[in-house]
């Protein structure tokens, strides 16, 4: 388990992080998720030792970070950096030779990397040469070919067409499946909802919320229900105590205490057959709008 | 969640099997290598050291030919003057019937001048065309022996030349390699591929492969050049200068080693402070004006024996201004010897700062990094 402990820092007079704890677990995909200049790239920096923190710790499996062991991270940075000049393949391998491995070996995982992130063909033209989403892959390639303890991935996702998000998906969830803790930021709320596990918001510098995507969805869920059944539910607005908020015929979407929930649904079986009762649980976008409205104060918006 | 890939059986580490961390000193290699194969591999570097070469085998020999080692002047004689032409170099006589012929040959240009029998004290005078033909008067004349008390080891021409080449190849390399190194070093910077690289390794085996692999580049380009030149040499049978040169150039060689070494340092320091490369011109001046300072001073001063000595113990100056020292027969056989171990340690000096600037500024983005604000973190 990859761990940040109260980490803040500053530049300048400006405070970017402040007290920032939470946790990456083995075999699982957390999603960072944050505004702009919320701090997550900072947080990313930190955790890779790039940047030092003001105060707090970095720890894994609860010993504190070394330089040996950020060796073995794979990272990928928010701006993109490979030599545009060299070939794909060769600049992955020789990062690969950089962390120890024999110059055949590396160039075997390139080559096996570039070929499952869809790049087979890309993979002896120079960088430059390809799109920029196929720099994105080779990027994520560069990221994973010492195969790392860690990953740590800045908006990994950023310009990729849905397909090629579906493969780079694939590649880290098999990662995260061999036990290593995998952290990525995004903006696409939506994608780190479909994908991640755990989740982890940051806002204004401070973590606002983090733990399983469920449990947040359930923690900030309102006391939303949707009900829907084959006759007309009209009579959900004369209830005491529930508040309806759209209404379609046999369509009702309404707001009420749980046991209240509950007498409506024996209502309305009573009165026609129910299709479909379910608590609406909110989206990410949602969640991450409300948290960081509580989180970032109103004169700091 | 969607997932496409299999997910393979859990495990505490995803490999059981590491492979040992490289070493310092083998990053550096790796880095090196790098740098090395890119370089040689652009057209510009190809084309650009070809025609390097090929412009120092050429002048060579164009300078021989020009030079006119061989030739010799054509004077008409006429009668009784040709005894006077045959005995003197240089000149090569064409008999001519008489005076009007002879005058003829001059004026069309068949000869430089003639030779013609005069009533005069010497017997015979010159017809030459618009201007007395000094070559041939000097050929011709009878001058006194002349006795050098501090007779100079070289000629007055060779020294310049010898001056300007040393200088020249110094400037052309280093400057070169130099905007190689910070060109690298600021690509990587404004890539951010440096973040990736100093995850993996230290920000000195990065700083030490690429100085070790540019300097091995320029080094290899500076002794083709040498060779060159020897080669020019020997095809155009100067064995004496190449006598004269082939101590000097070697040293010459063993001096831009270190020399070079000590710029790249500054160069890739330097560079380490901006974050784009439309910056690196400015940010790059003062080491550029280290490296011009041995080729405009030995120029300038390659007669004057106070400032040649001086600039020969100057560690930015003495791998153009120790060899020509040596090659002018000046230098007494340990000065090489302190200048090089004043370059050493000068060396040293400015890599372990310029390895701290490099450390502390590569990961720093945005403006300019402010060298007192670098160099003060230190303490």
């Amino acid at each position: 388990m990859l761990r940040i402990e109260g980490v803040d820092r500053s530049f300048g007079d400006r405070k970017v992080l402040d007290d920032v704890t939470f946790s990456v677990e083995r075999g699982r995909l957390t999603g960072f998720v944050g505004g702009n200049g919320a701090g997550k790239t900072t947080t990313m920096r930190i955790i890779l030792g790039v940047l030092a923190a003001d105060a707090g710790t970095v720890t894994l499996d609860g010993r504190p970070l070394t330089a040996a062991d950020r060796v073995d991270f794979g990272y990928m940075p928010e701006e993109r950096g490979l030599y545009p000049k060299m070939k794909v393949a060769e600049q992955i391998a020789y990062l690969g030779r950089l962390h120890g491995m024999e110059r055949g070996a590396a160039m075997d995982r390139a080559r096996d990397l570039l070929d499952r992130l869809g790049l087979t063909e890309r993979a002896d033209e120079p960088l430059e040469n390809l799109s920029l989403g196929n720099q994105q892959r080779a990027q994520i390639a560069a990221a994973l070919i010492h195969d790392p303890q860690v990953l740590v991935l800045d908006e990994p996702f950023s310009g990729l067409d849905p397909l090629a998000v579906d493969v780079v998906v694939g590649v880290l969830a098999e990662h995260a499946a061999r036990g290593v803790p995998v952290l990525f930021s995004s903006h696409q709320l939506d994608v780190v909802e479909r994908l991640c596990d755990d989740l982890v918001i940051i806002a204004g510098g401070r973590i606002a919320a983090a733990g399983g995507r469920e449990e947040l969805r359930e923690a900030y869920g309102t006391t939303r229900f949707e009900l829907t059944t084959a006759g007309d539910v009209g009579w959900v607005r004369e209830l005491p105590g529930v508040d309806v908020v759209e209404f379609d015929g046999g369509y009702a979407l309404f707001e009420a205490d749980e046991a209240t929930a509950q007498t409506v649904l024996a209502e309305a079986m009573r009165r026609a057959p129910v299709r479909a009762f379910t608590p609406v649980r909110p989206t990410l976008g949602e969640i991450f709008r409300e948290v960081v409205a509580d989180a970032v104060p109103e004169e700091a918006r | 969640m969607s997932v496409t890939a299999p997910a393979p059986a859990r495990t505490d580490a995803a490999s059981p099997v590491r492979p040992p961390r490289p070493s310092t000193a083998r990053v550096a290699l790796m880095v090196a290598e790098r740098e090395i194969v890119t370089q040689v591999r652009t057209k510009s570097f190809i084309i650009s050291t070809s025609i390097l070469l090929g412009a120092v085998l050429l002048s060579i020999l164009l300078g021989t030919l020009l030079g006119g080692r061989d030739t010799t002047t054509k004077v008409a004689v006429v009668g009784d003057a040709a005894s006077v032409v045959q005995e003197v170099d240089g000149l090569e006589a064409v008999e001519a019937d008489d005076v009007e012929a002879a005058r003829r040959l001059v004026r069309d240009g068949e000869v430089t001048a003639a030779v013609v029998p005069d009533d005069a004290v010497l017997g015979y005078r010159l017809v030459a065309l618009d201007e007395a033909p000094e070559g041939v008067v000097a050929a011709l004349s009878v001058a006194p022996e002349v006795e050098l008390l501090e007779p100079s080891g070289q000629s007055e021409g060779l020294r310049y030349l010898v001056a300007f080449g040393f200088g020249l190849v110094f400037l052309m390399s280093a400057s070169g390699f130099g905007a190689t190194i910070a060109q690298s070093t600021v690509q990587e910077k404004q890539s951010r591929i440096v973040e990736i690289l100093l995850a993996a390794v230290p920000s000195r085996a990065l700083l030490a492969g690429k100085i070790l692999g540019n300097s091995a580049l320029a080094f290899a380009q500076t002794a083709a050049i040498a060779a060159m030149a020897v080669l020019g040499i020997v095809l155009t049978g100067q064995d004496e200068v190449l006598t004269a040169l082939g101590s000097p150039l070697v040293w010459f060689v063993g001096f831009f080693l270190i020399g070079f070494v000590l710029l790249a340092a500054m160069y890739a320091a330097s560079a380490a402070l901006v974050s784009r490369v439309e910056d690196v011109g400015s940010v790059l001046m003062p080491a550029t004006m280290l490296t011009m300072i041995p080729y405009f001073g030995v120029i300038f001063f390659n007669d004057n024996t106070t400032v040649l000595t001086a600039l020969s113990y100057v560690p930015f100056s003495a791998p153009v201004a120790m060899p020509m020292r040596l090659f002018l027969g000046e230098a007494l056989w340990w000065e090489p010897l302190v200048a090089l171990v004043l370059l050493v340690a000068a060396c040293a000096v400015v890599i372990a700062i310029g390895a701290k600037i490099y450390e502390r500024s590569l990961l720093r983005t945005g403006p300019r990094v402010k060298l007192g604000e670098v160099l003060r973190e230190a303490s």
